[in-house]
């Protein structure tokens, strides 16, 4: 997996890049509010969580620094994201299939 | 902090200065309480976890007594129920999961790595404060009533209706909880970040990998179960009620967000042992783990496949058919990485030079019992079987077969495997022996008859039973006093040991890991110079430090020229 | 173990120090997600299950101070970074002015959940003996598990937050005193981590919670 001096450098991320990121938060947080008042039927769920993971990968890249991280902390991440959409999926799975006939 | 290179290893370890060791290098209660040092820690879970067996082993003879007879002459059903819960909390929460990762984890990763103490000294403390003050909230219950919900603790009657002591149970069980994510979080990132120069990933002892596993599972699940237990206690405190079929509420979702967690627990009671099991075999088959590679893989295996397989408790629970089907299939799945470490046990024990000592008893009780407690778990994994067997014995004894016949055992080896290195010091060998065997025999009597009874229809979690059970039933008691006897003994020499056993080398089996580069026991900061390693794991073959005659093998001779006779 | 400066005695170095906090610090933030994930499974089987009844309540909410809060985490995440960049280049007072300032948005946030919560109360809808939903029964018992959700949620995210508050305090006082603008700023960072973990969080809890059906 990793090698022994698996030494990230210290990345100093600039102000700009902050600052872009903040912004365009705030305007996805807007976009998500504005588009909740349309009526997309059951897309809206759909495009508020697609919206909000953007946001979230957003944080975690840049914010996180998870850009410039060592391989193993994507790693990290993927697999708490994954496991948290495996006990979601697999119990619904149980939900979505009771009423269907035998 | 020099390095230097140890290639191959010296043929024992330097000789202590002056007897110092991280037992003897401070006194003092404050030196013990307070301290960062994983070895002494380890000894402290030690503490804290025979304790606990010790009350879930009370309540176990309480039921076993009940048991004697079928209209029960000890306690009524309301008391019954709240002795086989309490019993499930203290030995699942409070001694399974905990004891050999806590314990051996604790005490053997640095070491088996070529560290000095895990990634963070201070959050195992931590660890072991949180799990004492757990504990203390779960005993608080016990002595103001019990609790009468099962282990399980299924809504709405731990929600809603039930008048026990449930919030307090849960909120101890929810506050330990904390101790394991704690610990498994320390294992994972020392494993990754503090292994020793030379100590490559495929250079760990399988001991080390099933740690890995095990701590994985620590990190992803715990926090269901945690977050589970705090909802019944809102339910029960705040009114904040999401299970309340009242309101709509669905006590199925109780039920997978319980098991989510509770399914992959049994493999953080099982994977340890496997560990243990592996290092043992090695040592007293004096032969290279058969399939390393595979045996470490299937430890990833079993920790990641067991995450899918939960509603395999709930196929009478009501859930779709189709699901059930899935983890069905699914439940399966898993038992392939087990069977897998099976083969490689045997594999390796084959034309191995064996010995008997008792860590070697005990690993191979492991093996056969494990078989045997897995084997029936497939047979509850098919649907079919499992809606004649759910809730009786057979249930019951299947995972007494794995837990006990398993996990104990496992622990039980390890604890022998490496006292001396923990203490210094040899426990009585005959002693330890017979009382392996006792064990054994006490353990297969409580337990067996308790497949026929589940078989035949005696159901679980009952103070009473039709009068055509007992005598399986008694034959179960039975077998229970001499289980009991089987513990008693180990505790007992145990600590005679501490005071009165020979004193241990460095290597006393011998044994191929890091652990036992070092003195016995160790000193404080592990090993007097950080050791570089640069030998494969259970290469006896390999090792001329420690001192083994060549193994005879029975090789087939060099082919010869044909027409010249053959031993010319 | 001793201590020579930053350097912890059981590590050989500095920066091994460095990676195994953080490492650590993100093997803990991915027990909080599967912390939060059980509550986010309840939440999807019942919004799946009574989704007339969950939009119905949820249009109880005030989206205006929903989406204000989210506002004011993202400008806080903002900050905490802007705090990790003035510990790395060893501008020890702008460190200490964008922790309070975190801490401040921080405040903020929670306060505006206060009135929130007020809100709720005056108006019978946390769940228990005073709840009370304008609508048919089937309805009314249907909000009234959305109702618990939302407070479960909201409540543990914003336990969480007084969490990160005592925590953004301790690591100003220890960046006052200079100890983050060395060669070592782990913990700034670190905790930093913690803090957007919990601005993630609330990015999905709002649309979640607040903005379910609002076309009608």
């Amino acid at each position: 997996m990793e090698t022994r001096s698996e030494h990230a450098p210290e990345h100093i991320v600039p102000i700009k890049t902050y600052a872009l990121i903040c912004a365009t938060l705030l305007v996805l947080t807007l976009t998500t509010y504005l588009v909740a008042f349309l009526d997309l039927g059951p897309f809206n769920i759909v495009v508020a969580i697609v919206i909000a993971c953007i946001k979230a990968s957003l944080v975690v890249l840049f914010f996180m620094h998870a850009a410039y991280a060592p391989r193993r902390t994507r790693l990290v991440i993927l697999a708490g994201m994954f496991w948290m959409m495996l006990l979601i999926g697999l119990s619904l799975a149980d939900y979505m299939t009771r009423a269907l006939p035998r | 902090m020099s390095t230097t290179t140890a290639n191959p290893p010296p043929a024992s370890s330097p000789p202590p200065k002056a007897h110092e060791n991280y037992l003897n290098a401070n006194y003092g209660i404050r030196s013990w309480l307070l301290t960062t040092d994983h070895k002494r820690i380890a000894l402290l879970y030690l503490v804290s976890v025979t304790i606990f067996f010790a009350m879930g082993g009370f309540f176990a003879m309480l039921i076993r007594l009940q048991l004697l007879t079928p209209e029960g002459f000890l306690v009524g059903p309301d008391t019954y129920n709240r002795l086989f819960t309490m019993h499930g909390v203290m030995m699942i929460f409070f001694f399974l999961i905990p004891s050999i990762p806590a314990v051996l984890g604790n005490f053997l990763i640095p070491l088996m790595i070529g560290a000095k103490d895990l990634a963070f000294p201070k959050l195992n403390l931590l660890s072991w404060y949180i799990f004492n003050i757990g504990a203390l909230f779960t005993v608080y219950a016990i002595v103001t009533g019990g609790v009468d919900t099962g282990w399980t603790f299924y809504t709405p009657y731990s929600s809603i209706y039930s008048n026990s002591q449930v919030s307090a149970a849960v909120i101890g069980i929810f506050i330990t909880g904390f101790s394991s994510i704690l610990t498994g979080l320390n294992f994972v990132v020392t494993i990754h970040t503090m292994r020793a120069p030379g100590m490559t990933w495929w250079r760990l002892p399988i001991f080390v990998w099933t740690q890995y596993a095990t701590s994985i599972i620590f990190i992803l699940g715990t926090p269901v179960l945690a977050i589970t237990l705090a909802l019944v206690a809102a339910e029960r405190l705040l009114h904040l009620g999401i299970f309340d079929p009242r309101l709509g509420g669905d006590p199925l979702l109780f039920q997978h967000l319980f098991w989510f967690y509770s399914h992959p627990a049994v493999y953080i009671m099982i994977l340890p042992a496997m560990g243990v099991t592996t290092e043992i075999i090695a040592t007293f088959a004096r032969k290279n783990l058969y399939g390393y590679k595979a045996v470490a893989m299937a430890s990833l295996g079993i920790a990641v496949i067991g995450f899918l397989v939960w509603a395999h408790h709930m196929f009478v629970a009501g859930i779709s058919i189709y699901a059930a089907m899935a983890f069905s299939l699914l439940s399966y799945l898993v038992a392939i990485p087990s069977a897998v470490k099976v083969f490689n046990w045997t594999a390796t024990l084959y034309r191995g030079s064996v010995s008997w000592q008792t860590p070697m008893l005990y690993a191979l009780g492991f093996i056969g019992l494990f078989v045997m407690g897995g084997m029936t778990g497939l047979f509850l994994a098919a649907i079919g079987a499992d809606v004649h067997v759910h809730d009786t014995y057979f249930v019951v004894a299947h995972f007494h077969y794995i837990m006990v016949g398993g996990a104990v055992m496992g622990y039980l080896g390890g604890l022998h495997y490496w006292w001396p290195k923990i203490t210094g010091r040899m426990y009585p060998e005959m002693l330890a022996r017979a009382a392996a065997i006792i064990l054994f025999v006490g353990f297969n009597l409580t337990f067996f008859p308790q497949f026929i009874l589940g078989y035949l229809g005696m159901p679980r979690r009952y103070a009473t039973y039709p009068p055509e059970f007992q005598v399986l039933n008694v034959f179960s008691t039975a077998g229970a006093s001499i289980l009991g006897l089987g513990y008693l003994l180990p505790i007992c020499y145990f600590v005679w040991s501490m005071r009165y056993g020979p004193k241990a080398s460095s290597n006393p089996w011998p044994a191929t890991g890091l652990e036992w580069q070092t003195s016995s026991p160790p000193p404080t900061e592990n090993f007097e110079v950080t050791p570089v390693v640069t030998w494969e794991p259970y290469d006896f073959e390999h090792r001329p430090d420690l001192g083994l005659p060549k193994p005879e093998r029975a090789r087939p001779k060099p082919l010869e020229a044909p027409g010249l006779e053959l031993g010319d | 173990m001793e201590r020579t400066g930053s350097l912890f005695g059981h590590f050989r170095d500095l920066d091994q120090q460095r990676e195994t906090a953080s490492l650590g610090m993100w093997v803990f933030l991915m027990t909080e997600v599967m912390f939060f994930g059980g509550m986010f499974l309840a939440y999807t089987v019942y919004r799946w299950k009574y989704h007339d009844a969950f939009a119905a309540a949820s249009r109880e909410l005030n989206v205006t101070m929903g989406a204000l809060n989210t506002g004011v985490l993202i400008l806080s995440s903002f900050t905490m970074a802007m705090a990790v960049w003035a510990s790395q280049m060893r501008k020890r007072n702008l460190l200490c002015i964008f922790l309070i300032a975190t801490m401040l948005l921080g405040a903020a946030f929670l306060t505006i959940k206060g009135f929130e919560y007020a809100q709720k109360f005056e108006h019978h809808l946390v769940p228990g003996p005073n709840f009370n939903f304008p609508g048919p029964e089937a309805e009314a018992q249907h909000a009234e598990i959305y109702f618990a959700l939302y407070f479960m949620m909201t409540g543990m995210h914003a336990l969480h937050m007084i969490i990160g508050e005592g925590m953004l305090l301790i690591l100003l006082i220890y960046a006052w005193k200079g100890s983050f603008t060395g060669d070592y700023h782990a913990p700034i960072e670190n905790g930093g981590l913690y803090w957007h973990f919990v601005d993630i969080v609330w990015i999905f809890l709002f649309p979640l919670l607040y903005l379910i059906d609002l076309h009608h």
